[in-house]
């Protein structure tokens, strides 16, 4: 391709990266934010003046970034005659919005946003028009509806800003999602995402079954932005936004978005007797709806807006037809409609800005106050009206002529007439945008005294009315190559005949016209009473309509959340239950099972005791569970028996963890038990029970189905790998270690941050808990005074003692051998935390607290930060992260040995295993200190040497 | 052995899930428990079952092993619910200090007025 291929990615980028400038070049003031503005644009403007030859000559300029092939994504960009049409209209029309901005925008306004948001719009437009892949081009399309409604809503301070922007953001956005899915389906026919191709295949998706609901869903999209009815009505509203924005979303951009997608795809999904009759039909109504309400609109803006409205309809009209004639005319009457409208936007912002008032009603005379401002005005309005010698003259005819041949439905009359009505409508508003504001006579009841504004704000709109006047007498000069190119790449093939001259000769169009001009006339003499009866007249309110909707919409939803997340957490897990159920049904009634091909195995008496006990512990559980202590040592027996079970059946490992687990939570439960109630209240009424325990049944019954359905059916792990590496690559027998530490150590890794976390997170609600309220409560409620009096007796204080440094030994013993043998980090760092349990249970947690070293945070701390290390150490050798090393050693006399870097991730582990279960228990022990727990001063309660030394006392 | 196995799976998960749906947050926590101990052996077994084959690499002859990777990951989980358990409890307590009440169906009306009926039930 081209050379200037890496430019597009650049000229894409350009107005993203340039919407960082503004917001700092502020502080500089406001000339130079504007001026930093315009650089961006500028640079990007030139660089597609450097690829312009190229694509005049007919050339396809392409350039891609692949980033998941796999999937069809790559972001790829490409410049054929319609993209740089409209890439040069979007940064044409962006720089002298910009020039007009900055003297358009009041002190107050902040200059610096203004211009952010400006630049992130056009960057995501400018990225809509040069995508190639079309989910790169949804992604743009998304973010104009996202950028707009910052422009939009600009000034925040005006509840109707808020409000259109809202309204165009629900509009739009919901179009775009439609889209979304229309493209996906386009993509799934083409078999490929990108436009290029899909450009290529257009028989291939008409004829497919999926052409009508793809059709539909993108013309929803390119409806909604392009205001098409009956989606018209946030265009109007969204004239709330300061004039620029009107001015560049409704003449160059946003609106013509939609439009430029009808003419990408138009060599695809135009020529159907669908898109004809929906398209132009479309086309057609909104064109005459939009010209109908503009006559009577006061508001000058509201008056553009609709006129905006049926200009867009016309276009979207003519790409209906699906003629290649009618094609090309769409394109010349954008360049048209682009100059004369944007003119007419920053007119109309002028006199508002200068006149303080935007009503036609209260406005008149202007010709003689502010002259250069009314020249340029009822240039451009002339052109919007189709008068000869300008510019929006030459397309309308062109648009009658292609309208008169249409026939829609056997009907010839229908199209021509109503097109005829619609420019007759046209030329009606535009003659009362110039006759009720700038001509008559000069009233003294203005607002603010009106002159002309100075030259940079006049200046853009004076070079669009420029254009205006040379297209409409040199069209062919001027505009003549570029309609050419950018008609050429809407049909995709041979370009029609056509011609672009003000005198085609006496046809219907001629008539058509005629009439146009007289009619308008007549409207514009009858306007007054007209006004009137369209004033009283009942018609719908679209905003009404749009807000009763809104609400409506929300109202149901919010019904439905309501009904199902009422706030109880005991509705929200029947219904998940019932869900899972329901789910796991369907899927299992799918069928695709294959016969059962592993034999069972044997039950050995032992074994059915086990499964007998923890099946009448459970049920006693459920059956006791209101009286909590016994439930807990009831839950206890299930624990034990699942240990058991893991020991049967080849698991040391899972046994060790599970019955050290269970220790350290039933010490948290019984610790916790003692602040909550002893007794569960029965609360729930039977019918509730009944229905819980149906769920529970159905639940149970189906994971046990589904338990035995996997157990009795062979399958290929992927263990073999471990076991095969697990000694070589990993260093270690115990193949679980291995795999904790180094297989799948990142997982671990995770894993003992997320513990760490959930036990900081404990301390803090601890630390929460005791600022407020809850420690006054704590301390005013007197808890259960059935407790031993002998808390920290003596047997036990000494057996812990003893006990601490064999326990301490058996951990490190557990953690030294977890690599080749059962054990480990994990659960070195359950039964080290068991040793530390005891002595506080023996003498008192703040008793063993002051002799504690080590912060428990800093356990947490230093194990993560260990384990992390660990892992990144394998970056110095070169290797992934978590890659471990280890070697074998001899140092006499000890017997030769490993030392691994697994070992030193195992530490991390370990510590912050440990650091987490004690600072649980820490949280819980500082409660209880606010509920009065005294502070043991000895190591145990009733110190026999010092009983008898007082008792001694006594006898004296 | 496999039928032992799936029904306790299926026991567990059926008291566990009927405590789920009390109305107190104990026999919730009491649930849960019950619960991770399903989904741990049920983590478990999807490694199928096998006696004597513990995954401890024999260096001295070829042995038959069960499959480890379940058991990895049942470990994990087995820390990982204990943690989140712990979670549970503290902000059931705290819960319960605050409110002087450990119930758990209040729907959003009843909490504006908790405090109100609270006092009347006390």
């Amino acid at each position: 391709m081209s050379s200037g291929s890496s430019l597009l990615p650049i000229i894409a980028i350009l107005p993203f990266l340039g919407a960082l400038i503004p917001g700092v070049m502020i502080r500089a003031g406001r000339t130079a934010c504007a001026s930093f503005t315009a650089i961006p644009t500028l640079l990007a403007l030139v660089m597609l003046g450097v690829l312009a030859p190229a694509v005049m000559r007919g050339e396809v300029i392409q350039a891609q970034i692949e980033w998941l092939p796999q999937l069809g994504l790559s972001a790829s960009f490409f410049l054929d005659g319609l993209g740089l049409l409209f890439a040069g209209m979007i940064l044409g029309m962006g720089l002298l919005i910009t020039l007009y901005a900055r003297f358009y925008l009041s002190g107050e306004d902040p200059m610096g946003q203004f211009y952010t948001y400006l630049l992130l719009f056009q960057g995501a437009m400018l990225g809509i028009v040069i995508s190639d892949n079309i989910l790169l081009l949804l992604i743009f399309w998304e973010l104009t509806s996202l950028t707009s409604f910052l422009l939009i809503g600009y000034w925040k301070h005006l509840p109707e800003g808020r409000q259109g922007a809202r309204m165009a953001l629900a509009v739009t956005g919901a179009g775009g999602l439609a889209m979304i899915g229309g493209m996906l389906i386009l993509g799934n026919i083409a078999g490929s995402y990108n436009l290029t191709d899909i450009l290529q295949q257009g028989d291939a998706i008409r004829a497919s079954d999926w052409y009508i609901p793809a059709l539909i869903l993108i013309l929803i999209g390119a409806f909604t932005k392009s205001a098409q009815f009956p989606f018209h009505f946030w265009l109007p509203h969204a004239m709330a936004a300061p004039t620029p924005v009107s001015a560049y979303l409704h003449s160059a951009t946003m609106v013509k978005a939609g439009v430029f997608l009808l003419a990408r795809m138009w060599p695809v999904l135009s020529g159907t007797d669908a898109w004809f009759y929906i398209v132009a039909t479309t086309g057609l109504i909104t064109m005459v709806l939009g010209a109908l309400i503009a006559i009577f609109k006061d508001d000058l803006k509201a008056l553009l807006a609709f006129s905006t409205v049926s200009h867009l309809g016309l276009l979207t009209m003519l790409l209906g037809l699906g003629t290649k004639f009618a094609a090309v005319v769409a394109v010349f009457h954008i360049i048209n409609h682009l100059t004369f409208k944007a003119a007419l936007f920053m007119s109309a912002g002028i006199v508002d800005h200068e006149t303080h008032t935007r009503d036609i009603k209260r406005l008149g005379g202007l010709a003689r106050l502010m002259p250069i401002t009314a020249a340029i005005a009822m240039t451009a309005a002339l052109s919007m009206a189709g008068i000869p010698l300008f510019n929006g003259f030459l397309s309308k005819e062109m648009m009658l002529d292609a309208a008169s041949e249409t026939v829609w439905a056997g009907s010839h009359l229908a199209v021509p007439v109503l097109a005829t009505l619609g420019a007759l409508l046209s030329v009606a508003y535009s003659l009362r945008f110039i006759a009720h504001v700038f001509l008559g006579p000069v009233r003294d009841d203005y607002p603010s005294k009106p002159h002309d504004p100075p030259f940079g704000m006049w200046a853009a709109p004076a070079l669009l009315v420029l254009f205006v006047v040379l297209i409409g007498i040199l069209p062919a000069t001027i505009v003549g190559p570029l309609v050419a190119v950018a008609g050429g790449a809407v049909i995709g093939g041979e370009l029609p005949y056509y011609s672009l001259k003000i005198w085609h000769g006496f046809n219907a169009a001629v008539v058509m016209s005629v009439i146009a001009v007289a009619g308008g006339l007549v409207l514009l003499a009858l306007h007054r009473p007209l006004d009137r009866l369209w004033q009283v007249a009942p018609r719908p309110e679209a905003k009404v309509i749009f807000d009763w909707l809104i609400e409506a919409a929300a109202g149901l939803s919010r019904r439905f959340t309501e009904g199902l997340h009422n706030g109880a957490i005991s509705r929200y897990l029947a219904i998940f239950v019932t869900a899972s159920v329901v789910l796991g049904y369907i899927a299992w009634s799918g069928g695709g099972l294959a016969a059962p091909d592993r034999p069972m195995l044997p039950v050995p008496p032992v074994v059915a005791i086990g499964w007998i006990l923890l099946a009448v512990a459970t049920a006693l559980v459920v059956t006791m569970h209101r009286r909590r202590f016994q439930a807990l040592v009831l839950i206890g027996v299930i624990g034990l028996m699942i240990s058991a079970g893991f020991v049967y059946l080849s698991a040391p490992d899972l046994a060790l963890t599970q019955i050290s687990v269970e220790t350290v939570t039933i010490m948290l439960l019984l610790l916790a038990l003692h602040f909550l109630p002893k007794d569960t209240p029965r609360e729930s009424p039977l019918a509730l029970r009944a229905r819980d325990g149906a769920l529970a049944i159905a639940a149970g019954g189906a994971v046990a189905a589904l338990t035995l359905a996997f157990l009795l059916r062979d399958f290929a792990p992927i263990s073999d790998y471990h076991l095969a590496n697990s000694y070589e690559g990993g260093g270690g027998t115990n193949v679980v270690n291995v795999i904790l530490v180094d297989f799948r150590g990142f997982d671990t890794y995770g894993e003992i941050i997320v513990l760490g976390i959930a036990g900081l997170t404990i301390y803090a609600v601890m630390e929460t808990l005791l600022r407020g309220q809850a420690a006054r409560r704590l301390r005013n409620t007197a808890y259960a005074q059935d407790r031993s009096r002998d808390r920290h007796p003596l047997m036990m204080v000494v057996a812990t003692r003893a006990m601490l440094p064999i326990a301490i030994v058996v951990g490190v013993y557990i953690f030294l051998r977890g690599h080749n043998q059962p054990g480990g980090g994990f659960i070195a760092g359950l039964v080290v935390s068991i040793a530390f349990l005891m002595q506080y249970m023996a003498s008192g947690f703040a008793w063993a607290q002051a002799r504690q070293r080590i912060g428990y945070h800093d356990m947490i701390g230093w194990g993560v930060v260990i384990a992390g290390l660990t892992g990144a150490g394998a970056w110095l050798a070169g290797k992934p992260f978590l890659t471990s090393a280890f070697g074998y050693f001899q140092i006499p006399p000890i017997e030769e040995f490993e030392l691994a870097t697994a070992m030193l991730f195992d530490l991390g582990v370990f510590l912050t295993v440990l650091g987490a279960v004690m600072l649980t228990l820490y949280s819980l022990s500082r409660i209880a200190r606010y509920a009065g727990e005294t502070v043991n001063v000895e190591p145990m309660d009733y110190d026999p040497s010092q009983r008898v030394a007082a008792i001694g006392k006594g006898d004296e | 052995m496999e039928l032992i196995v799936a029904s306790s799976v299926g026991v567990l998960t059926a008291g566990g899930v009927y405590l789920l749906l009390r109305l107190r947050a104990f026999p919730v926590i009491l649930g849960l428990s019950l619960l991770s101990y399903a989904a741990n052996v049920f983590l478990f077994a999807s490694g199928r079952l096998v006696i004597n084959a513990p995954p401890v690499l024999n260096k001295y002859g070829e042995a038959v092993y069960t499959d480890p990777l379940p058991q990895a990951l049942t470990l994990t989980a087995i820390v990982i619910a204990f943690g989140m358990t712990a979670l549970l409890v503290m902000v059931a307590l705290g819960a319960f200090i605050e409110a002087d009440d450990d119930r758990i169906d209040m729907t959003e009306a009843d909490g504006a007025g908790a405090a109100s009926r609270k006092d009347g039930a006390a």
